[in-house]
Formats: C-alpha cells, sequence, structure tokens
C-alpha cells in the first residue's frame, strides 16, 4: 500500500492545482486527515461519534425534503404531513427516515456520552471539547422536541403543553416566560410557527456551529481511547505518535463499516418497524391535536423519558421540574466533579465501575418508567432511582478520590486482529 | 327536539342500509362466498367459546394487509355500511382502486359514493352539524384509526355491540362504554345481548366488593350472517381500515427487503476493504 502521506502532495497543474493553489485544501488534508493521527485501539464505543454526525446529515437532508411540502399552520399541518405519506412520491420513506433518525441520532449520542463516562474522555484537557458536546445535546434535546410539535398530532400538542408549562415553575418570571415562549394564552398556531421557524432554521444553525467546535477542539487536543493515556507522549522518529494511526485511510475505511451497520439497523425499523410499538411515532399522535380531548396517558418520546420520569417522581411540580433541569445540568459538570486521576475504568478502581454501572442501570430504568403511567409501585421505583441518578454526580468527588487505582501502562494496550 | 333529531337519524341510518344492501358487487360476491364458516369444530368446545367470549380484550384482527381480496371485501364493506358518516378524508377513490386492483368500471359502477369522482378524496355527504345534533359529536374520519387506536381495539369494537335499551341508540359496546354509534352491522350480525355476572373479588382494603364482569353474548335477533361470516366481514373491514391507515405499508415492506440487502452486501465490502487496510497494523 502507498505511504499515505504522499498522496497528500500537492498537484503541480490542472484544475486541482488551480484550486490547491487558491485553497488550503492540502495543508487540511494533512492536519485533519492523513497527517492526523488517532490512537489506534479505538474499539466498539469509538463509532458513535461518527455516526452521530451521520444521523445529523440524514436529519438535514430529509428535513429539507419534508419542509418542501409541510406546511406550518394549526390548520395545516396534520393534513400536510398525511399528504407527506400518502402522495408524495415516496414522502413516506422521507418521513420515516426523518422520524426513526430522530431516536437514532439519540440512540447513537447516548452511546457516545456512555463512552466518555466509560473513558473518561471529558477530563482535563478535554473539558471544552465536553462542554460543547453538552451544548450540541442541549441542543439537540430543543431540536428534537419542536419537531415533535410540528405534525400537531394530539401527542404533540399535550406533550408542548407539559414541557412548556415546565417554564412556568420558575418563580416570579415563570408564567410570563411561557406566554413568551407560547406567543399566545395556550399551545397554539403561533406556537406552532415559531417553532417551525427554531427547529428548521436557528437550531440547525447552533448545532452546526456546535459540531464544528466540537470537532476543532477534538482534533485540537486529540482523541482520547479506551486506555486513557496520552498517545503524544510517546513520539516516534518522525514526530507522530508510536501508538497513533494517520485517521485516513484507517479510521475512515473503519467507520465506514459502522456507518453501514447503522444504515441497516436503521433500514429495518423504517421499513419494517417505523413505530417501534409506539416508542418512536406514538399512537394517539396519529389522532390531529385536540385540546379538548387529552390523550389517555402523555408521554414524551422515549428519549426523554429518563428526565421525565424524574420529574414526576417529586410530589411538588415545582421541585420535579427543578431536579429535572438539574437532572440535565449535572453532566455538564463532569469534568471537575471527577476527580480520579485516572481517566479510563480499565485502571479505575470498583468504586467508580459500581458508580458507572448502577447510574447506567438508573437511567435505563428511569426511561423505562417515564414510559408508563406514574401510579403505584412505579412511582417508588422512579424515586429510587432518581435518587441514584443523582448519587453518581454528587457523590463522585469522594467515590473518586479516595478509591484506588492501578497503574497506567506505559503504551496502548492493542491487539492487533489476524 | 333533541329526540325528534334522533327519530332523523335513524331514519337517515335505516336508509343508508337499505342503499348499501343493494350496491354488493358482483367480485366482491364471489369472494364473500368463498369465506364459508367451519362452524363444526367450534360447537363442541362450549367451554373453551365461553372462555374465549370472556376474553374478548384479547381478541386479535389477524388481518392481512396483503391480502387484496380481503382488502377488495374490505373497500365494499365501509363504502356500503360506513361512509355514510365515516369519511376517509386523506384517500382517493382512484388511489384505492389502483392499490385494491380494482377495475375502474367497476370502482365507477358500484364504489363512487354519488356525485364523487374518481379521483376526489372519500369524504362523507353528512353535514357535520347535522351529524352532531344526531349522534351528539360528529362521526369521525376514518383514514387514522387504524393506526391511533390500533386494529385489534376496531376489530373488538365492531363485535362487542349489545343490547342497551338505557342508551339512545339503544346499544352499547365493550370496547368504547358509551359509545354514540348505532349498531350499524346489526342487519347482518343480528341482536346480541349480553350477559353479565357478579364477582366477588377482595378489595384494596381487604373487604369483598362486587364487581360485574361480562360473561357471554346471547343472540337475540339473528342477523343475514352467520357468527363465522360475520367475524370475516368485520376482519376484512378491519384490514381495509388497516391499509387505509398507511396506503404504502406493503410497498415498504416489499421495498425494505431489497434496501436492508443491499446495504448488508454493502457493508460486507466495507469489512473487506477494513480489513485490508488494516492489516499493516500492529
Amino acid at each position: 500500500m502507498a505511504n499515505p502521506s504522499t498522496s497528500s502532495a500537492v498537484p503541480a497543474k490542472g484544475l486541482k492545482a488551480w484550486l490547491y493553489d487558491r485553497l488550503p485544501i492540502a495543508s487540511f488534508m494533512e492536519s485533519q486527515l492523513y497527517g492526523y493521527y488517532a490512537p489506534k485501539n479505538f474499539n466498539f464505543w469509538y463509532y458513535f461519534g461518527v455516526l452521530s454526525l451521520v444521523a445529523l446529515v440524514v436529519q438535514l437532508f430529509t428535513g429539507i425534503f419534508l419542509t418542501m411540502f409541510y406546511k406550518v399552520g394549526e390548520e395545516t399541518a396534520f393534513d400536510s404531513v398525511e399528504f407527506i405519506m400518502r402522495e408524495v412520491e415516496y414522502g413516506w420513506l422521507i418521513r420515516y427516515l426523518h422520524s426513526t433518525g430522530a431516536s437514532f441520532f439519540f440512540i447513537v449520542v447516548y452511546l457516545h456520552m456512555f463512552r466518555a463516562l466509560l473513558y473518561g474522555s471529558y477530563k482535563k484537557p478535554r473539558e471544552l471539547l465536553w462542554l460543547f458536546g453538552m451544548a450540541v445535546y442541549l441542543a439537540l434535546m430543543a431540536e428534537a422536541f419542536m419537531g415533535y410539535v410540528l405534525p400537531w398530532g394530539n401527542m404533540s400538542f399535550w406533550g408542548a403543553q407539559v414541557i412548556v408549562n415546565l417554564f412556568s415553575t420558575i418563580p416570579v418570571i415563570g408564567p410570563g416566560l411561557v406566554e413568551w415562549i407560547r406567543g399566545d394564552y395556550g399551545i397554539a398556531d403561533a406556537t406552532l410557527n415559531r417553532f417551525f421557524s427554531l427547529h428548521v432554521v436557528a437550531i440547525p444553525l447552533a448545532l452546526l456551529l456546535l459540531v464544528v467546535l466540537h470537532l476543532v477542539a477534538l482534533r485540537h487536543k486529540g482523541s482520547n481511547n479506551p486506555d486513557g493515556i496520552e498517545i503524544k507522549e510517546k513520539l516516534g522518529p518522525n514526530g507522530k505518535p508510536l501508538d497513533g494511526i494517520p485517521f485516513h485511510p484507517y479510521y475512515t475505511v473503519k467507520d465506514l463499516v459502522g456507518v453501514g451497520v447503522f444504515f441497516i439497523l436503521m433500514a429495518i425499523v423504517v421499513f419494517f418497524v417505523p413505530t417501534l410499538g409506539g416508542l418512536f411515532l406514538e399512537a394517539p399522535n396519529f389522532e390531529p391535536a385536540n385540546p379538548l380531548s387529552t390523550p389517555e396517558h402523555i408521554a414524551p418520546v422515549w428519549y426523554f423519558t429518563p428526565y421525565y420520569a424524574i420529574l414526576r417522581a417529586v410530589p411538588d411540580q415545582q421541585l420535579g421540574a427543578l431536579l429535572m433541569f438539574l437532572s440535565v445540568a449535572l453532566w455538564i459538570f463532569l469534568p471537575w466533579l471527577d476527580r480520579s486521576p485516572v481517566r479510563s475504568m480499565r485502571y479505575r478502581g470498583w468504586m467508580s465501575r459500581t458508580a458507572l454501572t448502577v447510574f447506567v442501570i438508573s437511567f435505563i430504568a428511569l426511561g423505562y418508567l417515564g414510559l408508563l403511567p406514574a401510579e403505584g409501585i412505579y412511582v417508588l421505583f422512579a424515586r429510587i432511582f432518581t435518587i441514584l441518578y443523582f448519587a453518581y454526580f454528587i457523590l463522585m468527588p469522594f467515590y473518586t478520590k479516595i478509591e484506588q487505582t492501578k497503574p497506567l501502562p506505559e503504551r496502548l494496550t492493542y491487539h492487533a486482529h489476524a | 327536539m333533541r329526540t325528534l333529531n334522533r327519530a332523523r337519524g335513524a331514519a337517515v341510518i335505516a336508509a343508508m342500509l337499505a342503499g348499501a344492501a343493494l350496491g354488493v358487487p358482483a367480485w366482491a360476491q364471489e369472494e364473500a362466498a368463498a369465506s364459508t364458516p367451519a362452524q363444526a369444530a367450534e360447537q363442541h368446545e362450549d367451554s373453551h367459546a365461553a372462555e374465549k367470549a370472556r376474553d374478548w380484550q384479547h381478541w386479535q384482527a389477524q388481518n392481512e394487509v396483503s391480502n387484496v381480496a380481503s382488502l377488495q371485501r374490505g373497500a365494499r364493506n365501509f363504502l356500503g355500511y360506513c361512509s355514510g358518516c365515516h369519511s376517509l378524508k386523506y384517500v382517493r377513490y382512484s388511489r384505492m382502486a389502483e392499490d385494491l386492483d380494482i377495475p375502474m368500471e367497476q370502482l365507477e359502477q358500484y364504489l363512487l359514493l354519488p356525485g364523487a369522482k374518481p379521483a376526489d378524496y372519500i369524504t362523507t355527504s353528512m353535514p357535520p352539524a347535522d351529524a352532531e345534533a344526531w349522534f351528539g359529536k360528529a362521526p369521525p374520519d376514518l383514514s387514522l384509526i387504524a393506526r391511533s387506536r390500533g386494529v385489534d381495539y376496531l376489530y373488538q369494537f365492531l363485535k362487542t355491540f349489545y343490547l342497551d335499551p338505557s342508551k339512545p341508540t339503544g346499544v352499547n359496546n365493550l370496547r368504547l362504554e358509551g359509545t354514540a354509534m348505532p349498531h350499524v352491522l346489526s342487519e347482518l350480525e343480528g341482536v346480541k345481548k349480553a350477559v353479565f355476572r357478579n364477582v366477588e373479588h377482595e378489595g384494596e382494603d381487604g373487604k369483598p366488593v362486587t364487581v360485574r364482569e361480562f360473561e357471554k353474548f346471547e343472540l337475540v335477533v339473528p342477523g343475514r350472517l352467520s357468527e363465522a361470516d360475520y367475524d370475516a366481514f368485520v376482519r376484512d373491514t378491519v384490514n381495509f381500515l388497516d391499509y387505509v391507515g398507511e396506503p404504502n405499508q406493503v410497498k415498504r415492506r416489499a421495498l425494505g427487503v431489497w434496501v436492508v440487502l443491499f446495504l448488508i452486501a454493502f457493508t460486507w465490502l466495507t469489512m473487506l476493504l477494513k480489513k485490508e487496510y488494516w492489516k499493516d497494523v500492529h
């Protein structure tokens, strides 16, 4: 195989030469593709960054086509979605790709976040990288929430009602703030219109900017890895990390496999189970928005249900909303809550490992409970898991500090496959 | 005033039923005859049948949306019995005919509602204001009912009407207590009485609580169809509503097989590519 670094040589003539002379293409490829060395021991968990990017692109493209046919407005929105589903050529495919894409986006983002917890990717010197990532996550939540309102089904309406009303629990400014968000005294046409504007223009722009910042910060400090040690500390004679390999072609071809598997799974859902039994598209949303008829059981889409379960676990609405906002916000402080001298779980003690395990179980359990009605034993479970959820963050400074860690290896742990 | 309106409503419904009874197309009649009942096996399993009746909440539609003959019968059923009150406002006659292999002449001869053109959406001629006066609420559009409620719900609903003199329509329904809908299909199914029994349960506080539980149906007035034929009628109708909820679903699944096969082949190639490149990573 040709030495990858020679392929970035500047061509002598032709259109390519003309372009390369006028744009920093060569230096960009050198610094970001052939010359960017990534740790060679990336495992399964390292697919989900690129997959998040792929999911974003899928959403942007399908969204553009949906916007060509979607008609914003409380009189037209629901009908136009059905028009897309029935009469637009392959409209059903575009719509299912978009609705399934939203859920898949969250699946890969959650796995990507789990990876960060597992290998301490948020720790110094990648705090800012983590913060940009959190900003992406928050923007994504806003994007998904507003997108869910657009079809103007009954769950769109009542979901918006519940979520927007959460802001009314903020002391003093709450009620006024909610009116300002809605643009009306209730969830109405004005709300739908502004959500559309935010969903298709403002938040996607913000998302793109944040993703670029996330990537710039990543490339500046370099990726963490499953061992959580810096590969830049062991350089070879060429000045490149001994345990690093060029991002291109090694990780581009490897990521392509991940993208293929991602598309297979997505296609299975899109073509065979697009509603996924009500998880990805909820049954009440096939009824038009009706302010006079509350769905039997209001539940957000699965990716919000862990937080929703926390909200409902608290008897007092104001305190519940506060805890819910806090449960989202706590992620932001991870780089400073974690006092461990090592990054990766591989070299941490039993306390960190137990804490992470309990946290993951709590998050999934809360997600499940958030889908169920808040009654009987479910409330009790939701409370227990809420406490465990918060314990992970609040106790982190202590258990990460006192536990015994294992010695870090000199070089990466890597076993070449045959 | 209200009763007068109700009487008018009843008259409209009767007229619709009469109209529906006439217009059964030839292609559909053949299909209907083909679905003969298999009652013999049912007879000697009385206790089994009783248990099945009590278990109405778990009855399943078991419809096959790829069965075009069933969808054709369902379309006939819907346009004959349901479309007087219920619209399918997102479905065009012509699109339906195309999907269900119904020839254009037959569509125009048997299925088009008076005044409708093939490219029209399937709407109802009942003025919404009248509908509300007659039934208390306008009968809902059924384009998406199979998606919002599910096919099993519809199947159970159409099979659990029973006599209830306390209701203005004279009937009630197990699936949807106090439904405003009259039992439009009673001339086919017949009229059923529901037998309830009182069952003692232990309440939350330990004291016995008497609960009224559904026991079985008893046929009071037989209809034009046997039990098995009515069952087939309902399944076909529900099947049609399933199709109507997502007309592209058969095409979706068919296309999906090829897309997934292509992606598997593509991914397999990328795996080979990855292996080739990673040979020199040690």
